[in-house]
C-alpha cells in the first residue's frame, strides 16, 4: 500500500511537467521546498513537543550558504547542496547545545534569539551578503555540469529531494528512536523513568530538524536565484510554524498540506494586496479557534465518518482478532 | 555495613526552602527484601523515593546502590542501573496506546532506542512483541493494548502504571501506593501479581492500605516527622503503641 502510494506519487511527479505550464512548476516547486522546510520543522514542533520559533536561521544558513558557495566554488549542486547542508548541520550542532537544555516557553524565546542573532549577522555582514539588498548574482546551479536553466530540471530535482526525505522522515518518526521523541512528547519525566536520557534525544531531534531545514534553504537558492535577509527573518520562522500548525503537526502529510495552502494563498492574494501577512495572521487565528487539528485532522475526521469501520490498523493485529469473539 | 546491602541510605536529609521533610534517614536494604514504607499523609514517603530514584537530590547525605556511590546521579542512569519507580499519581503517556507505553520501556532493553530507520512493527521486531503480548496478557491488559490510555479506567491505568515499572527490568522496585484508588477486586489483583514477582527481585514498598502492606513485606519502617522511627517486622509493628498512635488510630488512613 504505502510503496504504491510512493510509485504513484513518484508517477505524477515525473509527468507533472508535461502537462503543467511552467507558471504551475514553478508554483508546485516552491511548495514543494517550502513543504520540506515545514515536514523537517514538523520533527521537533510535531513530533518532539518543542515549538521552535527560529527555523528560519537554518533555512537561511543553507540558502546564504549555498548562494556563497555557488558564486565562489562551484555552482555544481552536489558541492552546494552538501556545502549548504553541512553549515546548517553545524550551526544546529552548536545552537542545540543551548537549546536542548530548555523546554516550551524557553525553548521557543531562545530559537527566537538565536534566529534574530544570525539574522543580524547576515543583515551586517554587507561584503559577504549583500546585507539588505540580499544575495544576488548567484550562477544558475549545474549538474555534473549541464546548466539547470529550466524550472523543470529545478522541480525535478527538487521533486526527488522531496518524496526521498518525505519517506525518511515517515520510517523516522515510526522508528525506535522516533517513538522515543513521541514518548517525550507526551511525558518527558516518564520517558527518563524509562531509562531515557531525554536532553540527547532532543538534541538530535533538533540537529536532524535544522539540517533538513537548510537543505531546503539550498533548494531555494536553486528555484529564486536570489535570497534576502527576510528569508532568514522571524516571520519567516513564523510563517513555517504556521504551516505545520494549520496543516497537522504531528503528522507526515499535515506540513505539506499546509505549505501548499499558504504559498497558494499568497500567490493568489498577493496579486490583490500587499497585506499579505496580515491575512496570514487572520488565517491562523482562524484554524487555531474552529480548526485546531489543522487539514489534515479535519479530513480524518471526514473520511472516518466516510469509511467507519476502516479506522486505521491497530499495531497488534492479533488482539483485535480475539477481541471480537 | 554488610557488604551484602544493594542499597546504602546514609544521613539523608532533604529541605524544600526551609522546610525539612526528611531530617536524617539512614538504612539499608539487603537483595530480595520486601519492605514497606508506612507514615502518615505528607511524611516525605514520595519524597524518599524521588531521593533514591534521582528525581530529586538529597540536599545532604549520600545514596549508595551495589556498592557505588549514585547520590548525584541523574534519574535515567539509575533507571538503568536498576532502580525503578511506579508513581503514586498515574504518569503515563496519555495519548499514546497501552502497547505504546509498554514498547517504550521494551524497546530500550531490547537495545533497539537508537534504531533509526527501520519501522517499529510487529514484523521488524518479533522478541519485543512477543514480550509485550506476554507481558500485556499477565496483567490482563492485553485486550485493551490498542486502547488509547486516557480512555481506560482508572483501575486499568493504574494495573499500566505497575507493569510498566516491572517491565523495565528492576533489580529493586519501588512501588508509592500500587494499589492506591482501586477496588478492593482490583487490588487483590495487583497484590496476586506482585506476590508471583521473581523472589530475588528487591521491593519497596509505600501503601496506606495496611493489609495490603502487611502482606507483601517482611520489613517496614515507619517513616515520622523527618526521621525512621521503627524499623522491623509487621509483627512487632502492629503491637507498637507509637505507631498505633500516630499513625493506625488516625483518620487518613485508607
Ligand atoms: N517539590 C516540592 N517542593 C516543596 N514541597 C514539597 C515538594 N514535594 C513534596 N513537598 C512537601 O513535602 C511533604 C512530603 O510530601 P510527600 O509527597 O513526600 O509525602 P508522602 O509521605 O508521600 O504523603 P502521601 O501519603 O500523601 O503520599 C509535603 O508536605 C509536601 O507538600
Ligand atoms: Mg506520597
Amino acid at each position: 500500500m504505502t510503496y504504491l502510494k510512493f510509485g504513484i506519487a513518484v508517477l505524477l511527479f515525473g509527468a507533472a511537467p508535461f502537462f503543467l505550464a511552467s507558471f504551475h512548476i514553478s508554483l508546485l516547486t516552491e511548495i514543494l521546498i517550502l513543504a520540506i522546510f515545514a515536514l523537517s520543522l514538523n520533527i521537533l514542533v510535531g513530533y518532539t513537543g518543542l515549538v521552535s520559533l527560529g527555523h528560519a536561521a537554518f533555512f537561511g544558513a543553507g540558502a546564504y550558504a549555498a548562494g556563497l558557495i555557488g558564486q565562489h566554488v562551484s555552482a555544481e549542486i552536489i558541492t552546494t547542496l552538501l556545502g549548504g547542508v553541512l553549515v546548517s548541520f553545524m550551526l544546529a550542532l552548536v545552537v542545540g547545545i543551548f537549546c536542548m537544555k530548555v523546554n516550551g516557553f524557553y525553548f521557543l524565546m531562545l530559537t527566537l534569539a538565536f534566529s534574530q542573532m544570525i539574522y543580524s549577522f547576515i543583515y551586517q555582514s554587507t561584503t559577504w551578503t549583500g546585507g539588505s539588498n540580499g544575495l544576488t548574482g548567484i550562477p544558475t546551479p549545474s549538474l555534473l555540469g549541464l546548466e539547470l536553466s529550466n524550472i523543470v530540471w529545478v522541480f525535478y530535482v527538487t521533486a526527488i529531494l522531496f518524496l526521498l526525505l518525505y519517506a525518511g522522515i515517515s520510517i523516522f518518526v515510526k522508528s525506535p528512536f522516533g517513538r522515543v521523541l513521541v514518548g517525550i512528547k507526551e511525558n518527558e519525566t516518564r520517558l527518563k523513568s524509562m531509562g531515557y536520557n531525554t536532553k540527547i534525544y532532543r538534541y538530535v531531534a533538533f540537529v536532524i530538524s535544522g539540517t533538513l531545514g537548510g537543505l531546503s534553504g539550498v533548494l531555494f537558492t536553486y528555484f529564486n536565484g536570489f535570497i534576502a535577509p527576510t528569508n532568514v527573518y522571524w516571520t519567516m520562522s513564523g510563517t513555517v510554524l504556521i504551516m505545520v500548525l494549520i496543516g497537522g503537526a504531528g503528522t507526515m502529510i499535515g506540513p505539506v498540506l499546509g505549505a501548499a495552502l499558504i504559498v497558494i494563498l499568497e500567490t493568489v492574494i498577493a496579486t490583490y494586496t500587499d497585506m499579505w501577512m496580515l491575512l496570514l495572521g487572520v488565517i491562523f487565528i482562524f484554524f487555531v479557534i474552529f480548526l485546531p487539528e489543522g487539514i489534515y485532522g479535519v479530513w480524518q475526521r471526514s473520511t472516518r465518518k466516510w469509511l467507519k469501520g476502516k479506522i486505521p490498523q491497530p499495531e497488534l493485529k492479533k488482539v483485535d482478532r480475539e477481541k471480537v469473539s | 555495613m554488610s557488604t551484602r546491602s544493594i542499597l546504602e541510605v546514609n544521613h539523608i536529609n532533604k529541605r524544600f526552602g526551609g522546610l525539612e521533610i526528611l531530617k536524617d534517614i539512614s538504612f539499608q536494604v539487603q537483595p530480595g527484601e520486601r519492605i514497606g514504607i508506612i507514615g502518615p499523609n505528607g511524611a516525605g514517603k514520595t519524597t524518599f523515593f524521588n531521593l533514591l530514584t534521582g528525581d530529586l537530590t538529597p540536599s545532604q547525605g549520600t545514596i549508595t546502590y551495589q556498592g557505588k556511590d549514585v547520590t548525584d546521579e541523574p534519574n535515567y542512569q539509575r533507571t538503568r542501573r536498576g532502580i525503578v519507580r511506579t508513581f503514586q499519581k498515574n504518569n503515563l503517556l496519555d495519548n499514546l496506546t497501552v502497547l505504546d507505553n509498554l514498547l517504550l520501556v521494551l524497546q530500550r532493553k531490547h537495545g533497539l532506542k537508537n534504531t533509526w530507520f527501520r519501522v517499529r512493527n510487529e514484523k521488524n521486531y518479533e522478541a519485543l512483541y512477543e514480550e509485550a503480548e506476554e507481558l500485556l496478557e499477565t496483567w490482563g491488559l492485553y485486550p485493551v493494548s490498542n486502547k488509547i490510555v486516557k480512555n481506560l479506567s482508572y483501575g486499568e491505568q493504574r494495573q499500566i502504571e505497575i507493569m510498566l515499572g516491572i517491565a523495565t527490568d528492576p533489580e529493586i522496585l519501588l512501588l508509592d501506593e500500587p494499589t492506591a484508588g482501586m477496588s478492593q477486586t482490583e487490588t487483590d489483583e495487583i497484590v496476586r501479581l506482585l506476590d508471583d514477582l521473581p523472589k530475588d527481585l528487591t521491593i519497596m514498598i509505600v501503601e496506606h492500605d495496611l493489609d495490603v502492606i502487611f502482606g507483601l513485606a517482611e520489613r517496614i519502617l515507619v517513616l515520622h516527622e523527618g526521621y525512621i522511627m521503627n524499623d522491623d517486622t509487621p509483627e512487632t509493628i502492629r503491637h507498637d503503641a507509637r505507631v498505633n498512635d500516630i499513625y493506625m488510630g488516625k483518620k487518613g488512613v485508607s
